[in-house]
């Protein structure tokens, strides 16, 4: 069986984000790195597929985004997978929730997946819904926020937190699952690893190689059109201490406690 | 017209609070569009007198449709069909982890835009503008739809929950479910793991997250909350570690506290923990990494290491409690 993971490319976590003023969208520039969440939905694969559980043939990292995603794509096969597929062109380009999710269907359409995992959420967008939106294009059952499977009955049983507590899932193959970072400890990549990613098979995708309708994606068509960027209502700074001396630093925590009349 | 449809979530015979607040919002939305607001249950055996109580939070219809719960793909079907039939213009959701699987699902079904996270609607040519924070809520961006159907999913706690005394009328939906969606199957909800603790009384809470290292970290915390007279807290990130209890639990898929005193021990701080505290009295946060997110509303943040830090602070509230 195949197993497709979908990763993506995100400004590295100290880089400070903002909004691209005259084009409305998130600026995406500086350095970049594989979303950290992600690396988690790549382990889960290797542990599927090293578990002996399930018969796994290929794990294949899939990506949509500029040229310089395909740094995301290596660095996933250096953590385990066996090829990459690259889903890349400008028509693509600032396509919304809707618009990525129908995209990236598309391309895992191609591959015929058994399984497609992802990470819960990408550390840029904050949305957490791209494995539902693919997992409706595809008519696959799906799952979030999973941290926990094991395969049992031919199928996976995932164990995930949702409002009333923990749940415990039966899900068919095949099927989307977007893990919680709870569900393992990604491995190191060896150093045999990273040399030897920039050599395996990556593919890289148009939107019509993908049978992408053009009018269904990119800027132009975002059914949910973001604009009007606004600064939220002034929060007062709240007071900051380096702790230094740790003596001191109780004593002044202390003092702000006694002050607000909390330790009485 | 443009109706709004309304996601109400319900576990062992009561409605999800989030989704009172979504159906009460969705209320008030469709009274200044000049429209109606329904709301959706999806259930085994869903009673009159359940779905009617939608009424009471300004459903003027309820429809219900017996299917199974606690998964969203089901769900997704059931809306789609009733937004089809009735000609509706909206889908909201109160916050939640069902909430965001079912609105996204629902959004790829109907090609709908879809803005989560929302902390706000408003009324603007005759149409909903979803404004939702971004960038750590640095900023605000307002979301139109281009959309025949827009799906709006809210932030946790984001819409507030109003009684208008009205009565709805429930009108039962036969829904054929897509293949897809019966083939996950729930084995079991809701289950509890850890012990059961009260953190919802309590005035002060003193939180710990992943910065604490491991689940014997928890042993200072509770010292220092047993010299503050208060209780131990929790991230999701450790009780799905197996650190903590799970009813201890703060944020997305946990409790929303109110306390005097909120103490976050290696918290970062993300949205998720955030909607479920950040409407507590007294902010005080100890963190190492002087960018985690939590000083940006923290009312005192210490950067330290939080293992030099709560014992000396555990001493020092005894000494000063006498």
């Amino acid at each position: 069986m195949k197993i497709c993971v979908l990763v993506k490319e995100v400004p590295d976590a100290a880089v400070e984000k903002r909004i691209n003023s005259s084009t409305g969208r998130l600026d995406r520039s500086g350095e970049k790195n594989l979303n950290p969440f992600d690396t988690h939905a790549i382990e889960a694969a290797m542990q599927l597929k090293e578990g002996g559980a399930l018969e796994v043939d290929e794990v294949v990292a899939v990506t949509m985004g500029p040229e310089s995603a395909k740094r995301a794509l290596t660095k996933a096969v250096s953590l385990g997978a066996d090829r990459s597929v690259h889903l890349s062109d400008d028509a693509l380009a600032g396509s919304d929730v809707n618009g990525t999710g129908y995209a990236l269907a598309k391309a895992l359409e191609a591959e015929a997946p058994d399984l497609v995992l992802l990470g819960q959420q990408s550390d840029d967008g904050e949305c957490y819904t791209i494995g539902a939106v693919v997992a409706d294009h595809l008519a696959m059952p799906s799952l979030t926020q999973v941290i926990k499977i094991d395969v049992e009955g031919g199928g996976l049983r995932c164990e995930r937190q949702a409002e009333y507590g923990y749940d415990t899932v039966q899900v068919e193959l095949p099927a989307v699952i977007s893990v919680g970072d709870a569900i393992n400890e990604p491995r190191y990549p060896s150093l045999k690893a990273i040399m030897g990613a920039k050599k395996k098979p990556l593919e890289t995708k148009s939107a019509a190689d993908a049978g992408i309708e053009a009018g269904r994606v990119g800027y132009d068509n975002a059914r949910a059109h973001c604009s009007e960027f606004a600064a939220p209502p002034a929060k007062s700074a709240g007071q900051i201490i380096e702790d230094e001396d740790t003596n001191d630093t109780v004593e002044k925590i202390v003092a702000w406690l006694d002050e607000r009349k909390l330790l009485a | 017209m443009s109706g709004i449809l309304v996601y109400a979530l319900h576990y062992d015979g009561a409605f999800n609070k989030n989704s009172l607040g979504a159906v009460s919002e969705g209320a008030r939305l469709a009274a200044e569009l000049g429209t109606e607001c329904h709301a959706i249950v999806v259930g085994e055996g869903v009673s009159d007198e359940l779905a009617s109580q939608l009424g009471n939070y300004g459903a003027s219809k309820v429809y219900r449709v017996e299917g199974p719960e606690g998964l969203a793909q089901p769900v997704v079907d059931a809306m789609a069909a009733a937004i089809e039939a009735n000609d509706l213009g909206y889908a909201l959701f109160g916050g939640g982890l069902l909430g965001f699987e079912i609105g996204a699902g629902l959004a790829a079904r109907l090609d709908a835009g879809v803005c989560m996270e929302v902390t706000n609607v408003r009324v603007e040519d005759a149409k909903l503008v979803a404004e939702r924070p971004i960038l750590g809520d640095s900023q605000i961006s307002s979301v139109h739809y281009r959309s025949q159907v827009g799906v709006i999913i809210g932030r946790l706690n984001a819409f507030e929950i109003r009684e208008s005394g009205g009565t709805a009328t429930v009108e039962d939906l036969s829904v054929e479910f897509k293949p897809h969606s019966l083939r996950a199957k729930m084995v079991q909800r809701g289950e509890q793991r850890g012990a059961d603790v009260n953190i919802e009384d309590a005035n002060i809470l003193v939180a710990g997250g992943r910065g604490l290292g491991n689940a014997e970290g928890f042993e200072a915390l509770e010292a220092l909350a047993g010299a503050l007279g208060g209780a131990v807290a929790a991230t999701r990130a450790v009780v799905d570690a197996g650190w903590y209890s799970y009813s201890a639990q703060i944020g997305q898929t946990g409790k929303t506290v109110a306390p005097k005193l909120y103490l976050a021990a290696g918290i970062s701080g993300a949205i998720q923990h955030k909607v479920g505290m950040q409407a507590s009295e007294n902010i005080v946060a100890i963190n190492k990494d002087s960018n985690a997110p939590i000083f940006e509303f923290s009312d005192l943040g210490i950067v330290g290491d939080l293992n030099k830090i709560v014992p000396k602070l555990t001493e020092a509230v005894k000494a000063k409690k006498g």
